[in-house]
């Protein structure tokens, strides 16, 4: 029931199309002035942002594309550098993230690319713009390598889980003080792997003792054994790296074993399809998480007011393109308001300590970003920031 | 140690309860079904639709979904069965039959619920922890094992003591001498499917609820265990069915709670593997004299 229908094909090439001529027709190509690379000053930057606005991940770029927006309008009204934006569909495939790619690389000859929404179709996009030397910036790609190595050109603001994962842990134990953990996580899929392998490191740095660690394939939907097994040991907390299906029942399942302590996830459970499918068992989960909706900082407040003007509920990938927008400005700002793809690829290195809704925003040697993040429980069905 | 007595179970009652329905039909035809799994999970869809969107009690959908998986197994047995019956080759004709039965019944599973899991409204079940000792059980699990016993002792019942068991007995024995004694074989084999499949059906729609995650393809991984049941418990034997299915159910939850659940399908087959061994005809098998 997913999958777009047979129709949805023929007419996303339909309207792209269709777009592509009023593109042509409307605005004449900023790179009029000079060769292949867009023209500085004038006109103002072009960026382009290749959102996946259908397919598997759109429920994302929708929410990106209000962050952009809204970001743009901001910088506008604060006297920054005039942005042209061009917003495309990568349809949440690596097939359709290269065409928006070359389309914004050789025909709209933007500055800047943000997106593509998914790391999956960032791997393959992002080395066009490295190979025609185009920055890239990334605001939802949490791959942990594949994608900032592809080359000098890509970046990205959103924390990867290897990031995230020991802030997160760090803060829940300042909370709850736990000195032991039983660990649970799906051994035959990368991402819950991988999580696990952070997770680990992460409790071996706080101190923290394991006291058993147990596995599951994700086809599984019986957990009782490794659930009684872990609950048999009397830890502190319960850690758990899987995918949000087979996370809402580990964490039921839990519940019904008599298990009323903690549970720290991974970012499987960062969904709201894991709330709603755990029900009351989900109270009490802590996750971490790259944007902190409570933060009392002027620019989060002014996103907030931004996406309350919108009508759009904000939520971390929001977040995150909107300061994907604010990078782009303070990137133009720092090569002296000049737009050319050079000029704002040297101006990233130079973004520091920048004040965006997701914190004071900086990028690390490797291209990534660099922030402090948070925590957020389950209380009353919700995600809720954890001071 | 109680509580991993208790999670094997529930999961060994689970197990029986799917094994008892494909051993039978095999002991009847000497044909494997494999499009049991198929009927498992169309029945769990089955009463899921009930209770979601026609919001049935549950009460209501089970034994509702229970007749839906056993007519299924009778609509199986017309399409898929009985056209190659008297065929010579009919037990290689009729695995690979089923097989294509399981792939449309997935089909269909697919094509109305999608490839997501679906599951059961939250509030479909009351939520309640029952002590057993120092081990727990939600009233689900405890139910789950009352209602997958009480129904492998009406189907034992069924068939040692009714008109309709004993002439299932006698197909099973000879076909060709039970029609001669009269018996309907053609209606005796459609209700041996049809008890086969509702029970199937009855293991799915618990299965569901427990675990709440049913998806198209939910009965491929309690098929291979089911399989392993019925060769374990002596093919066509519903006692071992039954005494495999519990046995295989302890087995793996000790062996995930103690080495890790990548070996718990090692272990299964390995005692498997042994038993047959020790045993080839399966702890309670029958000797082959009833081949003649």
């Amino acid at each position: 029931m997913t999958a777009a229908p047979r129709w949805s094909l023929p007419l996303l090439l339909l309207l792209a199309s269709a777009a592509c001529k009023d593109q042509g027709s409307q605005a004449p190509a900023p790179g009029s002035g000079g060769g292949s690379t867009a023209a500085s000053g004038g006109g103002g930057a072009v960026i382009g942002a290749a959102l996946s606005l259908t397919g598997a991940a759109a429920s994302y770029g929708a929410q990106q594309r209000a962050g952009i927006n809204a970001a743009v309008e901001d910088v506008a009204a604060g006297g920054g550098p005039k942005l042209t934006l061009v917003i495309e569909d990568d349809a949440s495939t690596k097939e359709q993230g290269i065409t928006v790619f070359q389309k914004f690389i050789n025909r709209d000859k933007v500055s800047a690319i943000l997106g593509p929404t998914l790391s999956n179709t960032a791997s393959a996009a992002d080395p066009l713009a490295q190979q025609a030397q185009v920055p890239v910036l990334g605001i939802s790609n949490t791959a942990a390598t594949g994608i900032t190595d592809i080359g000098n050109y890509i970046w990205r603001d959103s924390l990867t889980e290897a990031q995230v994962i020991p802030g997160a842990f760090k803060k829940a134990q300042e909370k709850l003080k736990f000195k032991s953990a039983g660990v649970l996580y799906g051994n035959d899929d990368v991402f819950t792997k991988a999580g696990y392998d952070v997770m680990q490191k992460a409790l071996a740095d706080l101190g923290v003792k394991v006291l058993g660690t147990q596995t599951f394939a994700k086809p599984d939907r019986d957990y009782n054994a490794q659930l009684t097994a872990l609950i048999g040991q009397k830890p502190d907390v319960l850690v758990v790296s899987a995918l949000a299906d087979n996370a809402s029942a580990i964490v039921s399942q839990a519940r019904q074993r008599g298990w009323t302590g903690p549970i720290l996830g991974g970012n499987g459970f960062n969904s709201p399809a894991f709330i709603k499918n755990a029900g009351a068992a989900a109270d009490g989960v802590m996750v971490g998480t790259s944007w902190n909706s409570l933060s009392q900082d002027a620019a989060n407040q002014k996103f907030l007011a931004a996406m309350k003007k919108a009508g759009v509920n904000p939520d971390q990938f929001s977040a995150q393109a909107y300061t994907g927008v604010l990078i782009l400005a303070e990137a133009i700002k720092q090569s002296g308001g000049k737009t050319g793809r050079e000029d704002i690829n040297a101006g990233l290195a130079k973004v520091k300590d920048l004040e965006t809704p997701l914190g004071k925003f900086s990028f690390t040697q490797g291209r990534d970003a660099q922030h402090e993040p948070s925590v957020q429980q389950v209380k009353d069905g919700k995600f809720q920031i954890v001071q | 140690m109680g509580q991993q007595l208790l999670n094997g179970i529930f999961l060994g009652s689970i197990y029986a309860l799917f094994a008892v329905g494909y051993t039978l039909v095999f002991g009847v035809l000497d044909i494997l079904n494999l499009a049991h799994q198929a009927v498992f999970m169309l029945a769990a869809f089955v009463a899921l639709a009930l209770v979601a969107d026609a919001h049935l009690s549950f009460w209501v959908a089970l034994p509702l979904a229970v007749v839906a998986g056993g007519l299924i197994g009778v609509l199986l047995e017309r399409i898929a069965f009985r056209p190659l019956r008297g065929r010579a080759d009919s037990n290689i004709s009729g695995l690979i039959s089923s097989l294509a039965m399981a792939t449309v019944f997935e089909a269909i599973a697919l094509q109305f619920f999608g490839p997501d899991i679906s599951r059961f409204p939250q509030d479909t079940f009351p939520d309640r922890v029952i002590r057993i000792g120092d081990a727990t059980a939600s009233l689900l699990q405890v139910l789950i094992v009352g209602i997958a016993v009480v129904l492998m002792a009406v189907l034992t019942l069924l068939l040692a003591r009714t008109r309709l068991g004993r002439q299932i007995r006698a197909v099973a024995e000879s076909p060709r001498a039970a029609r001669i004694l009269g018996v309907n074989v053609d209606r005796a084999i459609a209700m041996a499917f049809f008890l086969s499949s509702a029970l199937g059906g009855a293991a799915g729609v618990l299965f569901g609820l427990a675990f709440n995650s049913i998806s198209p393809d939910v009965g491929r991984g309690v098929e291979l265990k089911g399989l392993a049941v019925i060769i374990l418990g002596g093919m066509g034997s519903i006692p071992g069915a039954v005494i495999a299915g519990f046995a295989l159910g302890i087995i793996e939850v000790f062996t995930v709670a103690q080495i890790g659940s990548s070996f718990r399908d090692v272990v299964s087959f390995a005692v498997l593997f042994l038993v047959l061994i020790a045993r080839p005809r399966g702890l309670l098998g029958r000797a082959a004299a009833r081949e003649a």
